[in-house]
């Protein structure tokens, strides 16, 4: 996985002064389906957009339209490559979404991470102070806020150049919001490209460089 | 052999254990003796008629006219399994993949007895073919029926955890091969119990059947065996096709889980 993501890094670092120019950019041309739409948006590396919204305004319709998870029309680009010419499983593992509630499919925790992930989770976990016991615990044994950072984790053990994060800190407390933005920021950092669906907009400033409105299943100016 | 032929006098008498029912549930008052009337003569109207139906076809002894038969009786085969499930897939999906699936699995199973075991002349004498083909979609039926209604409900259930999955980018082969392998598996459970009861615990129908019709009981042993080789396998093999075939309606081309291709049985009001 990571070596998909150190062409788009490689490229961005060639060309730090014109992030605009550069191939690896997410770009999002009329993107619609039955429910929500029209969609136009370009993301530059280490861009975050914040959006808020209220709910059943379409936000995570929108997220899983990127991710071609809903049936939608329309254009996405990453680094030039239109998603239709990607299968869709190496396309969702490029531009990943991270749902609100997140599934789980085995019994304990540790069985969702497999080989290098198995590694990062050892390391990470504790930096979003989650105790590495947690990951050999039945998934229902852990609260919602720490089974909403494991499932974190997950989706940051692919290493992808695009994030698509459905309210990644909505059950957490203070403390752990900020564990999670750090650590997202450190990801900006090096290049990943994020659009965050949040219900704060104190955090929407703190980590998006830039903030839409959903309303109507319209995106606009917050 | 020599079976001893049943009089309409003989049912009659047999009837009054229905009857004795009928009166425990008016005494008890527990509401079952209309339901118990209904199913009893239900019961009887159409067991005289495919008598009468089947006399015919062999009478008539035309493949054409077997091959209708056979297939009325995977239609009706297909229905059960489809309108078992709480689940309904768009477009009539539960017909489509129920009746292929019991199709798929009854023609497999009893053209391969047909051909191997029992060795008719033809092989698709009506006396061998439409009884075999009947017992063959009951345990098919059963099969089918069990594997669409638990893969339906368990995709309806676990929609969360199918979706992380494709979300983080397993194919949805990948995402449903829990869910499968579980359908699958509940559905062979009642034939893997049939097989270790049989003899046991229960005398099996075929084998209590012919040794009634005056078979030797070691002759009707092995037809019960062969039977029940093809009741398990022709199960499995609709489970199996049920699994996959509904599967490939739940997905499309990107790969997606399409739930919205299922809708809940509309339930009439609860008694």
């Amino acid at each position: 996985m990571t070596g998909n993501t150190s062409p788009a890094v490689r490229e961005r670092s060639a060309r730090p002064s014109a992030p605009g120019e550069g191939a690896a950019q997410l770009r999002i041309i009329n993107l619609r389906s039955r429910l929500a739409g029209p969609f136009d948006l370009t993301l530059h590396p280490g861009e975050c957009l914040a959006i808020t919204g209220p709910s059943g305004a379409g936000k995570s319709l929108f997220l899983r339209m990127v991710a071609d998870l809903d049936p939608n029309e329309g254009e996405v680009f990453l680094d030039n490559i239109e998603r239709r010419t990607l299968p869709a499983p190496a396309w969702r593992r490029k531009v990943v979404y991270s749902a609100a509630e997140p599934g789980w499919w085995h019994e304990r925790i540790a069985d969702h991470f497999t080989g290098e992930a198995t590694n990062f989770v050892q390391t990470t976990a504790p930096r979003l102070a989650l105790a590495p016991t947690l990951l050999n615990e039945p998934v229902v044994q852990l609260s919602t806020g720490e089974r909403q950072r494991m499932a974190l984790i997950r989706t940051l053990a692919l290493h992808s150049p695009v994030l698509l994060l459905d309210e990644p800190t909505g059950p957490l407390d203070e403390h752990s919001t900020v564990l999670v933005e750090d650590l997202l920021r450190e990801r900006l950092a090096a290049g990943i490209m994020i659009i965050m669906v949040t219900h704060s907009a104190a955090q929407a400033a703190r980590l998006g460089h830039r903030h839409l409105r959903m309303e109507n299943r319209h995106l606009i100016p917050a | 052999m020599n079976p001893i032929l049943l009089t309409p006098f003989d049912l009659a008498i047999a009837s009054v254990l229905i009857v004795l029912d009928g009166v425990l549930s008016l005494t008890l008052r527990l509401g079952l003796h209309t339901q118990l009337a209904w199913a009893a003569a239900r019961m009887v109207v159409q067991l005289v008629l495919i008598g009468f139906i089947l006399r015919l076809v062999l009478a008539i002894s035309s493949p054409l006219a077997t091959l209708a038969v056979v297939l009325v009786m995977v239609a009706i085969a297909g229905r059960e399994v489809a309108v078992r499930p709480e689940q309904r897939l768009g477009r009539f999906g539960n017909y489509a993949v129920g009746a292929s699936a019991v199709a798929i699995a009854t023609f497999l199973t009893a053209v391969l007895a047909l051909t191997t075991a029992i060795r008719p002349q033809p092989w698709y004498d009506a006396r061998y073919a439409i009884p075999l083909a009947g017992i063959v979609l009951g345990n098919v039926l059963n099969g089918g029926s069990l594997a669409l209604d638990s893969l339906l409900g368990s995709v309806v259930r676990e929609r969360a955890a199918i979706e992380a999955q494709l979300a983080l980018g397993a194919s949805f082969g990948h995402a449903m091969r829990g869910l499968i392998g579980t359908s699958v598996r509940r559905a062979l459970l009642p034939a893997i119990n049939q097989m270790s009861a049989a003899g046991v615990v229960t005398l099996p129908g075929i084998m209590t059947g012919q040794i009634l019709a005056g078979m030797d009981p070691l002759e009707a042993a092995k037809y019960q065996i062969l039977l029940l080789f093809l009741l398990s396998g022709g199960s499995g093999l609709a489970a199996v096709a049920v699994v996959y075939l509904a599967a490939m309606r739940l997905t499309d081309d990107r790969q997606r889980l399409r739930i919205d291709r299922l809708t809940a049985k509309a339930r009439g009001p609860r008694p």
